[in-house]
């Protein structure tokens, strides 16, 4: 299985507010709040990070969840804010060089 | 030989802002000073300007959606029954539409809500009223008791719109103002404005009370009701933090109401 890569989209809007994390897409003004797993993933997504070690570092250990399930519902996530371009996500590690590569495409 | 056509021209001005309609129908100067009456000025200050192109009557759909895009510095505004163009850096545009109401009366909210949205204010898809100088919104989507609660406030309430509020920064508070933007109650609101008090959302029940809501679900509800069209990034991203700093700087309550003139005795 290839590895998962995450990076925030900067042009997407996104606070805490009471410990709650709302994020807009500025694609297509979704609102997203993020529930305590969410905003950890959201978080640590720094295009350097592979998905699965940010599920077992930062998920299973802090959560009672197996990891294949952890993994599973993260991915979905991960795709699903993709999609409203909230975040970008890409089998290998992202930098800015080819996330300003990919959005001028 | 040439004719030349009279151009004439008139000010109406929402929220403090100004702005200069100019039309060589006499008939349709005429119907825009009686819808916009209360918001027409004899200002020379205009801080946009549009020519109105009336066209003959087409098939169109007022229902269909409204695309709003920015590229190469103008501003885009399109629905099934105008066209319009709008360039900020000169403050000109143009209006393609039938010689109708609704049509330039949608125009005006975008230009409104796309200005506000650079200014940290928006509109608000809510009754707003005025009472011992404050101002007090009431906001909800179709049927949740706007139209209802604005005609059973009672004289003393100065009723600035019955279906979308104009909201606008004013140094460390909020400051609502009347619009001509009606719903069901079809009465303009006074063109007057005063601070934000509170923002209630709205919701019928069996008894009048007002509940705390926890700030995420206020800023969640506010961002729900707000007005705004554009896909455009960097506006959706500013308003987006306006609603937060709202939230952060007026009280946001829940009112339940049973549909009668004594909600009004929670008020003000």
């Amino acid at each position: 299985m290839s590895k998962l890569y995450m990076a925030r989209n900067p042009r997407a809007a996104a606070r805490s507010l009471d410990g709650e994390m709302m994020i807009m897409s500025g694609r297509d003004s979704t609102l997203f709040t993020l529930n305590k797993t969410a905003t950890i993933l959201w978080q640590s997504a720094d295009g350097a990070t592979p998905l699965e070690e940010i599920v077992e570092k930062k998920i299973c250990a802090e959560f009672e969840v197996e990891p294949i399930r952890a993994l599973a519902d993260a991915e979905a996530l991960a795709r699903e804010l993709a999609d409203h371009e909230i975040l970008h996500i890409s089998e290998a590690p992202i930098t800015q060089q080819n996330r300003t590569a990919g959005e001028k495409r | 030989m040439t004719t030349e056509v009279e151009r004439l021209s008139l000010n109406i001005e929402i929220g403090g802002m100004p702005i200069r309609v100019y039309t060589t129908d006499f008939g349709f100067l005429n119907l825009l000073q009686n819808r916009y009456a209360g918001f027409v000025t004899d200002s020379d200050r205009a801080e946009i300007e549009f020519d109105v192109e009336l066209q003959q009557a087409r098939v169109a759909d007022p229902d269909a959606d409204v695309e709003v895009s920015y590229h190469f510095g103008r501003w885009s505004l399109r629905r099934g029954d105008f066209l319009a163009e709008w360039e900020p850096d000169v403050r000109r545009g143009w209006i393609r539409q039938t010689a109708n109401p609704y049509s330039i009366d949608a125009v005006l909210r975008i230009v409104h809500t796309l200005v506000l949205a650079q200014q940290g204010g928006f509109l608000l898809h809510s009754a707003s009223a005025i009472r011992n100088g404050k101002a007090f919104l009431f906001a909800g989507v179709s049927e949740a008791g706007k139209t209802t609660i604005s005609r059973l406030a009672p004289p003393d309430v100065t009723l600035l719109t019955d279906e979308i509020s104009y909201i606008r920064g004013c140094g460390d508070e909020y400051v609502a103002f009347g619009t001509p933007f009606t719903g069901e109650l079809a009465k303009l609101g006074e063109n007057v404005s005063a601070p934000i008090s509170t923002l209630y959302l709205l919701a019928k029940g069996k008894e009048n009370r007002i509940d705390p809501i926890a700030p995420g679900e206020a800023t969640r509800s506010l961002l729900s009701n707000l007005l705004f069209f554009a896909k455009d990034e960097e506006l959706v991203q500013a308003i987006f933090h306006s609603a937060f700093e709202f939230v952060s700087r007026v009280p946001v309550m829940r009112l339940t109401f049973v549909p009668d003139a004594r909600v009004w005795e929670l008020i003000g």
